[in-house]
């Protein structure tokens, strides 16, 4: 066996029996390739996450949901830095992963490339969106590799006040008035196959799974998580007295589950590709902020010179 | 001062009165006071925290994973340092 053998299976029977791998532990070199690319795929897709929900600060509709929505848009902030923070303990740098974001070489979550064009739309992220994510990031709370595990403990926490702000928005609508109901619908029926896609692609068609499985990163597969989205969805769906964009939403008693309809691939990978409807302003909405506060970056560091300079004058007249 | 990034800093939060501060992540800021604003921004919006801690991660020395072995195994013989080495009669109360 040759020593990278040796480590490997070292490393792999340490996976097996659930032990954590830490950021100066030995890993082979595509599990710490595979983790940056999630990790910030992850970050970037917090960032690019507040940019449709943020579009509704200035008009929520009253005080109560302008601070819901305010503090939700906050912590979305908050999670992609604790997530590029899991990241840059590979040896990655935070500038290097902004660069493959604004230049497209990184991905984000392609639900964010989709508009809000009402208010229930917020309420519809909240419930399906986050619901999905949720979905997602319970299980990568015992990831393999711990700075990422603990970072995902941490939004997941959070998460459940922004589904559950979500979930009480539509809830409002849902007993207001025909054009509140129909908000609703008109909401929902835009979201939810979107949402649906947030999975990923159908396991046949995912390569990678197999590996990430094997390596802890992935507990479950994209269908298993899906087929928990729809049995869930369906039963809260019901409360809110609307019906899901699906004619082919069934229980199946033999399963346990509901069966649901075919995805449109084709729009999951055209949007992948950058022909959804908002990718190209999501950059550069992005790319604007960034550049703009790059005086204040700089300012801030020039500062933060200057000071430590006086203060080592300081010490050396003292 | 494209992709310059500023300095990285370790957050160490104390969660309440009596207990220790515990590393909680990174973040990074231009300088300490920056630091500490950041830190609270990002690791105590729900009242995480009564005392931050930040030290800048150049300045931490970590052990290497490789040398566990020589660190940590010379305890490993060591029972004889805890209480349940000892061998004692079960009527003995308060010990």
């Amino acid at each position: 066996m040759t020593n990278i053998q040796a480590l490997e299976s070292r490393f792999q029977a340490k996976v097996d029996d659930e032990v954590k791998i830490e950021p100066k532990d030995w890993m082979p070199e595509k599990y710490r390739k595979t983790l940056i690319r999630q990790i910030s795929q992850h970050a970037h897709s917090e960032i690019v996450g507040m940019l449709p929900e943020g579009n509704w600060i200035t008009r929520a509709p009253s005080l109560r949901r302008k601070l819901g929505l305010l503090a939700k848009v906050q912590d979305e902030a908050g999670h992609g830095l604790y997530l590029y923070s899991a990241a840059e303990t590979l040896g990655v740098e935070r500038a290097d992963l902004i660069e493959q974001l604004h230049n497209g070489t990184a991905k984000y979550s392609s639900i964010f490339n989709y508009p809000t064009t009402s208010w229930a739309d917020i309420g519809s992220i909240g419930w399906l969106v986050d619901g999905a994510a949720i979905m997602n990031q319970v299980p990568l709370c015992r990831c393999s590799y711990g700075p990422y595990a603990r970072a995902m403990v941490r939004v997941c926490k959070e998460e459940s006040f922004h589904q559950r702000q979500g979930f009480e928005i539509l809830l409002t609508l849902s007993k207001g008035t025909e054009a509140q109901k129909e908000m609703l619908q008109e909401s929902v029926n835009r979201w939810w196959w979107p949402a649906m896609m947030m999975f990923g692609p159908n396991d046949a068609d995912s390569p990678h799974t197999a590996q990430s499985m094997k390596w802890k990163i992935k507990r479950f597969t994209n269908d298993e998580l899906r087929q928990k989205f729809v049995d869930v969805s369906v039963e809260q769906a019901k409360i809110l007295n609307i019906t899901l964009p699906d004619p082919d939403i069934k229980w199946n008693e033999e399963r346990g589950h509901y069966d649901y309809g075919v995805i449109d691939w084709e729009e999951f990978w055209n949007v992948v590709k950058g022909n959804g409807p908002c990718n190209h302003e999501r950059i550069q909405t992005r790319v604007k902020a960034h550049e703009e506060g790059a005086w204040v970056r700089a300012a801030a560091m020039a500062h933060a010179e200057k000071r430590s300079q006086r203060n080592s004058k300081k010490e050396q007249v003292a | 001062m494209k992709n310059q990034n500023w300095p990285l800093w370790e957050i160490f939060i104390r969660s309440k009165q009596g207990l220790n501060h515990k590393h909680v992540g990174s973040l990074h800021a231009a300088d300490e006071k920056m630091a500490i604003e950041n830190a609270r921004d990002v690791y105590t919006r729900r009242s995480e925290g009564v005392s931050i801690w930040v030290v800048e991660s150049k300045h931490i020395t970590a052990s290497d994973p490789s040398e566990g072995e020589a660190l940590y195994e010379p305890a490993n013989d060591k029972v004889y340092r805890h209480p349940t080495f000892y061998d004692l009669p079960d009527e003995l109360k308060h010990m």
